[in-house]
């Protein structure tokens, strides 16, 4: 999302970039950034706080007004939970067999990529189905 | 007691997971260089803003998105019902974003600030696309552009960018 950021920012319109992935966001180098020490997939904060969601935000987009140099970061003041524990199992699956030497274990459990749509619903497969898939959706924007 | 944890460094643990599977080292890539830095013209209570997130939101009727390096993004108007989005991504935990799409897509947060006066506007489109795109090349020599002109061609202030 860095390099999108970047390549607006270029066109002369400002970005700010939300990330639980401090790391990543460093390296890639967007204009603004807020980060949010969550775990990944709760970028914009908790579900069904939306006064949480709302005070996140808020912050967030104060980087508009006081970051003023490229890469210029804030931190938000939010916590996930009370103590930090659940960072020590993240992407870490295989870690107890890792640990036991065995790595004949190992297996690869990331979710496997297959080409095709991935609906969440089946409702959702069969109403795309029935509007005539790609070719019936231009809202849907194929690049390939 | 609270115990304070740095955050995640996610490079080094991407690496460990690739190497204790046997692949080859993700090269993620590395601005050492600062970007363009354009200073807002307008306060934000007087602002157009763009929304653009990359958790695999769809709005149920269209095309989902599949896992296999997707390029492809949606346009989503910004007066979409919420109940009808949806998300779908191989890379993160989806639970609470189907719960509650707002987490990776905080349409209803910004359509409060718009009420309350707090942002000037918002864009008649959002954009999403999938995360996760393996070919940092195909973002940025086609997917960056491709959502640069339409940022450009909706007349934004500002853009808000959502990863996961």
């Amino acid at each position: 999302m860095g390099l999108i950021a970047r390549a607006i920012e270029e066109a002369g319109v400002p970005t700010l970039t939300l990330t639980s992935a401090l790391s990543i966001t460093r390296s890639v180098n967007p204009p603004r950034a807020a980060f949010l020490d969550y775990p990944l997939g709760r970028t914009a904060g908790p579900p069904h706080a939306p006064a949480i969601q709302r005070r996140i935000l808020l912050d967030a987009l104060t980087g508009f007004e006081t970051i003023t140099e490229p890469g210029g970061f804030i931190e938000l003041d939010h916590a996930w939970s009370a103590n930090d524990d659940w960072k020590e199992a993240v992407m870490r699956p295989q870690g107890a067999r890792a640990e036991s030497g065995n790595l004949d274990a190992l297996e690869d459990d990331r979710t496997a990529r297959l080409d095709v749509p991935q609906y969440q619903t089946e409702e959702d497969r069969r109403l795309a189905q029935t509007n005539g898939g790609a070719s019936g959706c231009p809202t849907c924007v194929f690049l390939d | 007691m609270t115990l304070k944890r740095p955050p995640i460094d996610y490079i080094e643990r991407t690496r460990s997971q690739y190497s204790a599977l046997g692949y080859p080292i993700y090269r993620w890539i590395q601005n050492e260089a600062p970007s363009t830095f354009v200073p807002p013209q307008k306060p934000l209570s007087e602002s157009r803003v763009g929304l653009i997130a990359s958790g695999g939101i769809y709005v149920t009727g269209q095309v989902a998105f599949h896992f296999s390096d997707d390029i492809s993004y949606r346009e989503i108007g910004t007066d979409v019902p919420t109940e009808d989005l949806r998300v779908t991504h191989f890379a993160y935990d989806l639970t609470d974003a189907r719960s509650d799409p707002n987490v990776v897509f905080p349409i209803d947060t910004l359509r409060s600030f718009v009420r309350e006066g707090e942002i000037g506007s918002l864009s008649q489109n959002a954009y999403t696309f999938m995360g996760g795109i393996y070919s940092a090349r195909k973002v940025k020599e086609i997917l960056a552009p491709e959502l640069t002109r339409r940022v450009i061609e909706d007349q934004v202030d500002l853009v808000l960018l959502v990863p996961v």
